[in-house]
């Protein structure tokens, strides 16, 4: 058999999987949607002594929007359920735009966004997502639960501000702001593979078509997601013209740390962050000018 | 480390299995159960070969571990033809657009393209690439493969 010898539990309810966790600390591994634990497993990269499956927790699977715009998910709401979902649609455009993005239809039938949010790939889309949104992400343990933001979450590559003992349990995504545009963009060799690079954009103008807000946030450019807070800032004041993009553009340049692998150089990394940057706040702006 | 008894459905039919929870539910369905039309290419998700429906929806049956089937429904490429001799028209149409060379990655585009067919019927040639993204051929090149997802979209029937 491919991978190492393990103990399987699949508590059905939270209050369960969270008594286990607390016991078992770092010899038990969260087993969500599997697509990058169980390639990690069959390799014996990976070998944890015991696994939780938290597949049989229908309290983790729901979309929800409240009364005043929040839109909760729970951890364990597959990718492919997300994708089709009628309020992401229309209230999240920007992780609706994101999701075909992700792997493969087969690969979404079973990833959950709370477990590509915790595994923290910096090449992958949903944290991207979570950053740009200015989301948070609750972390529960046996007797008690916090609230991370996105910004704060991610440490260091594939690690996370999780404890061991903690479970990602929802996501919470703040409602846009009126006059916001959003867009999502990414270039992989094949549809489907991991991108080479890849950027996300929101902004926000106002009535004269001025930017008064925006995010600029990049996949595959560092060793977590990366935003660029500072290029971001230079678009306040500013209009969609090409000279100011592509001087946003440039000032990418100093936040992102992309680096050279078997796909890509860095160079070349830089260089497809540079024409994204461009073509997603080309897009945003007229989203937002008629929203 | 201590074995699970599982019930699992596979092409309708129910049995139990007691099980090591580290198998994979391909290597279950090819040696627990020899339905050895699953095949098995990469083990890591990338190739699709290994794809079953699992309640219904597509997913990678080396990337699940069997006792996660439990108490769900399976469907392998053995559970398309009614019986020898009568295709399911998806196969009948890889048969006739030359769909197939090996055939090694055939099973895992089948059962791809079933649930991608029902949901939409009449598919652009973009839309079945996009579909077929998540498995690999060496042979054809995907252009019979391509022509015989259009075929069996074209006769409305199948599926039923």
């Amino acid at each position: 058999m491919k991978p190492a010898p393990f103990e399987y539990i699949a508590p059905t309810s939270l209050a369960e999987a969270l008594t286990a966790v607390r016991q078992h600390g770092s010899d038990a591994s969260l087993l969500a949607g599997g697509q990058s634990l169980v390639p990690v497993m069959n390799f014996r990269l990976a070998q944890p002594a015991m696994l939780v499956d938290l597949n049989r927790i229908p309290e983790l699977d729901y979309v929800r929007r409240e009364g005043n715009g929040f839109i909760r998910i729970g951890s364990m709401t597959r990718q492919r359920t997300l994708e089709r979902h009628p309020l992401i649609a229309q209230y999240t455009p920007l992780l609706h735009e994101a999701l075909p993005y992700i792997a493969h239809p087969q690969i979404r039938n079973r990833g959950t966004i709370g477990g590509s949010l915790a595994h923290a790939d910096p090449a992958a889309e949903l944290p991207v997502i979570l950053l740009a949104l200015n989301g948070r992400v609750q972390l529960q343990k046996s007797g008690g639960a916090r609230w991370v933001h996105g910004r704060d979450f991610y440490t260091d590559l594939f690690t996370t501000a999780r404890a061991e003992d903690e479970i990602l349990t929802e996501i919470e995504l703040p409602p846009l702001p009126p006059r916001t545009g959003v867009a999502f963009t990414e270039v992989a060799r094949r549809h489907g593979d991991y991108a080479l690079s890849g950027v996300a954009a929101v902004v926000t103008v106002d009535e004269r078509a001025v930017c008064t807000a925006a995010r600029l946030v990049y996949l595959n450019a560092g060793d977590t997601p990366i935003s660029a807070t500072q290029a971001a800032a230079l678009l306040v004041g500013e209009q969609a013209d090409e000279e100011v993009l592509t001087a946003v553009a440039h000032a990418t340049q100093q936040e992102i740390t992309p680096t050279t692998d078997i796909h890509a150089t860095a160079d070349y990394k830089r260089h497809l962050a540079k024409v994204l940057t461009v073509r997603v706040l080309q897009q945003a702006f007229t989203r937002a000018v008629n929203e | 480390m201590s074995d699970h008894t599982i019930s699992i459905t596979v092409n309708g039919k129910t049995e139990e299995h007691t099980i090591e929870p580290r198998l994979l539910l391909s290597d279950f369905l090819r040696h627990q159960l020899g339905l050895t039309g699953t095949h098995v290419g990469c083990e890591h998700g990338v190739c699709g070969a290994c794809t079953v429906l699992f309640d219904g929806q597509p997913v990678r049956s080396c990337l699940m571990f069997a006792v996660q089937a439990n108490g769900h429904e399976i469907m392998t490429v053995e559970g398309l033809a009614k019986s020898m001799g009568n295709l399911h028209p998806l196969q009948q149409a890889f048969w006739e657009a030359h769909g197939l060379q090996c055939g090694f990655c055939t099973p895992g585009i089948l059962l791809t393209l079933l649930p991608f067919l029902a949901e939409n019927p009449r598919p652009t040639e973009a839309e079945v690439r996009e579909a077929l993204s998540g498995n690999l051929c060496r042979c054809t090149g995907y252009q019979h493969i391509v022509d015989a997802a259009l075929l069996a979209a074209s006769r409305m029937e199948f599926g039923n």
